[in-house]
């Protein structure tokens, strides 16, 4: 270990100087970690300057669908925020998270689901010459939703589906029971690692199966459409909806990292960093280790429920596609490209790679032409994107996070030969030299 | 030599007979020329009858060109003639066969029988094809009598028996008379003695056979049914439901039909006074309760019919009791009926059980055979390799492309097994030389190595081959199936499967027990700076181990997609599972991998038998049955003890 003379917090934000690291009477957060209020900075220009190229209150320059990309975009970045609390602060390689994400998305789009089918066939009812009874109602709403999957009976999930409060606790309640149970199960029993990735994975797997069947009372593989039409506001175009959403994802987004940087700043983030480097001495030390764990499991369903509440309304669209494994595993290549363990890496990780996906596979790009051969970029692009990552993964552990490290000449730790802790792509930041 | 002396013998023997009985069905036509001209079902029988009994060689003809409307009448000179279609015209004969020129349509008038007799007619033409000298018209004849059994075939096909030469058509029309006994004998003990002969016999035919004679229906009545053989009486609430009861007493007219919600509301709506309806403002009538209201005002004001009510209805079910009645009036049969499909069921259900078994043995063999080159990278090495499926994948396509250069699809299978061997041990060594050797201390992040080459892999497989399912046709002689009965039976290809597993099972086992290789990769496995001290090369090993894996992985890829389409994406559908197997049976041990693999196709093929409609919901069970399971024993089925165990 270094000597306290030479411990310095990461970054000191100009205090200089030696200082211990002390957590009860420190200084606040941001003077603490000052690339929150750099964050949040970016966040709120970036924010502002899209609303004024928006079609709905500026310039017109941005399009709408494009804003709607932007919008989920932010909501991607939320969702590899608490993958990287899981992932790169407490080393628990979850491929699950997209589980939780799709689950939120799905709470949300039962209730945007019914409450639109519930005016349309009001209006429909009420053409007939007598106003519509209750049954008539729920009678034809549950024909309008389910006859595409060979029903006309409300399943009893969908019991609350009216009440968009109840529907909303239920977007947080059921990925987090959910993230409760199975991260008990799992971390009472001891599984970690690669164990422990395998089993979420089989989890997400489980819950897509499930999904796809017709009769599981969310429409099958069909999934739930027509999302993006907001009940009441038929009047309401999608230019102003849109950037609604926009600003609500910008919201979490900064909600979310000012909370996680609160979480990982303080000694709990202490002790879940200590978690993924030495399970074991943490627990031999006296801390209750699955208690943590699990805490953590599931205050990052929570924050991954909330970001797809927000991205599905945005989507227009869910259907069990969305909870496939390998949606969680380019969670965890965004934060893995972005540079783990710390949050920003998580969400430029998250928001370089995915806007980068949709333009090369959007098919506007034009192909290469290799002679007689021509190459399109949606084609490839998964190619690319797969060695890159095993480049990354290889070569630079650190991923785009590594080059802000540069840019304030830190550099990793020197144990004198002995291992960094089984995860040296994650910024060992308590430690890092100047 | 004797055959043809047969021949002679026969036709010399049969000629006086045919001779005798020339001439005869011209004789029976003439004399009946009325009944032909215009048959109707109820008198015709006799005269079809005499016709196919006059043993004359031409009523056959003569029958079936009635039937098919070829018998006609010459406008000119009201002669009763046989047409055949030629070219544009018709080909005329007499009746005795002798040719009688030509003549054009509007020369002639059809004879038309009707539907009725057609089927008498269709009848007695039974007994000519059940006779026929082809034993090809025999079988064809039996194949048509046993898809539609109807009770005049029963007497023409009894009759066929005894002249019938060959043995299997002759134990068939046997095994059919059986079925048409027990259904159309009029003798009830005949067709009891039938179905006793038939034992507990599990083929499909005997079930569809006695199937109709337990047939039931349903009625309601005021008492128990007189002269009726009642299968049972039902209770309300148990066997029916109240709607249900009431529809049938509205169908026996023993109550009159309750009002549906539609006809309430377009009645309603027929009676809008002054935007009130029975007194009641239309805009109130939101509620089933407010409509009922309103609707009993018009029931009162007398403007509308009276509907039963509630209380009506209830009534009316409780005066009344339902019953399922057989459509078989006699209960001795039915009772014979009941016990043998009682026995059959009993044998059947053993039978599933059987066939149950070899689903789940040939299910844990794909398994198996998907997850041994899983078994030995992570589960000796400890490497975790997402792109197993992608190399199970590329064994499958290996096996298309050899088969797009050499159309012989069994020299094809036996190239493309090497082959696919070499190419993925190939594509292992180099993936274990390039990635996975610099992050043999970084477990989590082999994981995410490999997945990145799984993404690209599973792209470039995609642009190469398409998207859609490419073939790989099995060798003509693992077509079919092997056949216990008609409920057990396996595919080839399965059994095929099933053996190369088995094979693995030893390669992989000899491999490790009695090679200087398996020695060096245990030792590795153990220690691997201890065996390096020793001499051993664990780069090497490790390397050579690796592809052992892979190349395993691709020789897999090729028996699946002999059964399974092959597609870029039919490796990944195998991934989760194969892990799932290594891991429930223990790491890094093979007989785990059995076990684990054993475990889980026999699970998921018993989940499905007890929800047949869907695998989907079955392979969700599963999960999150091996979720639990690795509570109890997190270290799999079969557990490694002591050192060899590791971390």
């Amino acid at each position: 270990m270094t000597s306290p003379s030479s411990v310095r917090k990461y970054p000191t934000g100009g205090a200089g100087g030696v200082k211990p690291p002390a957590f009860t009477d420190s200084p606040s957060l941001f003077a603490r970690n000052p690339s929150v209020l750099i964050f949040i900075a970016c966040l709120a220009a970036f924010t502002l300057a899209v609303t004024l190229m928006s079609e709905a209150f500026g310039a017109g320059v941005i399009s709408t669908s494009f804003v709607k990309t932007l919008g989920k975009t932010l909501c991607l970045c939320l969702v590899a925020l608490a993958m990287d609390l899981i992932w790169g602060y407490a080393g628990i390689l979850s491929l699950g998270h997209m589980a939780f994400f799709a689950l939120g998305g799905y709470m949300i789009g039962m209730w945007l689901m019914y409450a639109r089918t519930e005016e349309i066939v009001v209006t429909a009812l009420s053409q007939g010459g007598l106003p519509a009874t209750p049954e008539e109602i729920s009678q034809g709403i549950a024909t309008q939703i389910f006859g595409v999957v060979g029903s006309s009976d409300l399943p009893l999930i969908w019991s609350l589906a009216h009440s968009l409060p109840l529907q909303l606790s239920l977007a947080l309640a059921v990925p987090g029971t959910l993230a409760l149970v199975f991260g008990w199960l799992a971390f009472r029993s001891r599984v970690t690692g690669v164990y422990l990735s395998i089993l979420t994975q089989a989890m997400t797997l489980a819950l897509a199966l499930y999904l796809f069947q017709n009769d599981s009372g969310l429409r099958g593989n069909n999934g739930l459409s027509g999302l993006q039409n907001l009940p009441g506001l038929d009047g309401t175009s999608q230019d102003i909806v849109s950037i609604w959403f926009f600003w609500a994802s910008a919201l979490a987004l900064g909600l979310g990292y000012l909370t996680l940087s609160w979480v990982v700043s303080g000694k709990f983030g202490s002790v879940i960093r200590a978690i993924r480097d030495d399970e074991a001495r943490v627990r031999f030390l006296g801390y209750p280790v699955e208690v943590y764990k699990l805490f953590l499991f599931t205050l990052t369903a929570l924050i991954a429920a909330i970001a797809g509440v927000l991205y599905y309304p945005q989507a227009g669209i869910i259907n069990p596609a969305e909870l496939a494994p390998i949606a969680s595993i380019y969670l965890a290549v965004w934060v893995a490209i972005g540079g783990r363990g710390r949050l920003y890496g998580a969400v430029i990780g998250a928001a370089f790679v995915s806007l980068l996906s949709s333009l090369f596979t959007s098919g506007r790009l034009p192909d290469i032409a290799f002679g007689p051969v021509a190459l399109s970029w949606v084609n490839w692009w998964l190619v690319i994107l797969g060695l890159a990552f095993v480049a990354v993964t290889l070569f630079a552990p650190k991923g785009i996070g590594g080059l802000f490290d540069r840019f304030q000449n830190l550099r990793t730790p020197d144990r004198k030969g002995a291992p960094l802790g089984p995860d040296d792509g994650s910024l060992q930041e308590q430690e890092a030299q100047q | 030599m004797r055959l043809t002396a047969l021949i002679v013998a026969a036709t010399l023997w049969l000629a006086p007979a045919l001779a005798f009985a020339e001439g005869q069905a011209a004789q029976i036509i003439a004399e009946n020329r009325d009944q032909i001209e215009k048959p109707s079902r109820q008198t015709i029988g006799p005269v079809i009858t005499a016709l196919a009994a006059s043993g004359d060689p031409m009523a056959d003809d003569i029958l079936s060109a009635w039937a098919d409307k070829r018998l006609v009448i010459r406008k000119a000179d009201n002669a009763l003639l046989l047409a055949t279609p030629d070219g544009d015209g018709l080909s005329l004969s007499a009746l005795d066969g002798t040719p009688a020129g030509t003549a054009t349509k509007a020369d002639l008038t059809e004879l038309k029988p009707n539907a009725g007799v057609r089927g008498l007619i269709a009848a007695a033409l039974v007994q000519f094809t059940l006779t026929d000298p082809d034993p090809a018209r025999r079988a064809a004849a039996l194949t048509s009598i046993a898809r539609d059994p109807t009770a005049e075939t029963l007497e023409p096909l009894r009759a066929a028996i005894e002249t019938e030469t060959d043995p299997a058509l002759k134990a068939q029309k046997q095994r059919l008379e059986r079925f048409l006994t027990l259904r159309f004998d009029p003798d009830p003990e005949a067709r009891v003695a039938a179905i006793e002969s038939l034992g507990s016999d599990t083929a499909l035919d005997v079930r569809a056979a006695l199937n109709p004679l337990v047939a039931t229906t349903r009625i309601a009545g005021a008492g128990a049914p007189q002269g009726q053989n009642v299968a049972r009486s039902l209770t309300i609430g148990r066997d029916l439901n109240d709607s249900e009861a009431y529809a049938l007493l509205v169908a026996a007219n023993l109550a009159p039909a309750r009002l549906t919600l539609q006809e309430q509301r377009d009645a309603l709506l027929a009676n809008v006074v002054n935007g009130t309806i029975g007194g009641i403002p239309v805009a109130e009538l939101n509620t089933q309760a407010a409509r009922d209201r309103a609707y009993t005002a018009l029931e009162a004001a007398g403007t509308v019919a009276a509907a039963a009510t509630d209380d009506e209805a209830k009534a009316a079910l409780a005066a009344h009791r339902f019953f399922d009645v057989y459509v078989e009036p006699d209960p001795t049969v039915t009772d014979a009926a009941r016990a043998a499909l009682t026995r059959i069921d009993r044998k059947v259900s053993v039978m599933q059980a059987a066939d149950l078994g070899l689903d789940a043995l040939s299910l844990a063999a794909i398994f198996f055979l998907a997850a041994i080159g899983l078994a030995i990278t992570f589960g000796v090495m400890g490497v975790i390799n997402m792109a197993h499926g992608e190399f199970i994948t590329m064994g499958a396509y290996t096996g298309f492309v050899v088969q797009l250069f050499v159309p012989d699809y069994t020299l094809s299978i036996l190239i493309a097994l090497p082959l696919a061997f070499v190419v993925t041990f190939g594509a292992g060594v180099a993936m274990e030389r390039l990635v996975i050797r610099h992050l043999y201390k970084r477990p989590l992040e082999t994981l995410l190595a490999t997945f990145g080459i799984s993404i690209a892999l599973q792209q470039i497989l995609k642009n190469v081959f398409g998207t859609q399912a490419r073939p790989l046709t099995a060798p003509g002689w693992l077509d079919g199936s092997l056949t216990f009965n008609d409920v057990v039976s396996i595919s080839y290809i399965r059994i095929a499967i099933f053996v190369l597993a088995l094979v693995f099972l030893m390669f992989f086992l000899y491999l490790m027990k009695r090679t200087r290789l398996g020695l060096e990769v245990r030792a590795v496995t153990q220690n691997p700076a201890m065996a390096a001290s020793m001499g051993i090369n664990p780069d090497r090993i490790n390397m050579l181990t690796f592809g052992l894996g892979s190349g395993i992985a691709g020789i897999a890829g090729v028996a699946i997609g002999l059964y399974a389409k092959v597609t870029s994406e039919m490796g990944a559908d195998y991934i989760v599972q194969s892990f799932m197997t290594v891991v429930v049976g223990g790491v890094g041990n093979v007989w785990g991998t059995l076990a684990g693999a054993t475990m889980i196709g026999s699970l998921q093929k018993l989940i499905e038998f007890l929800n047949p409609s869907n695998t989907l919901a079955a392979q969700t069970y599963m999960i999150l049955f091996i979720i639990l399971f690795i509570q109890f024993r997190p270290r799999g089925i079969i557990a490694l003890r002591g050192r060899a165990a590791g971390d």
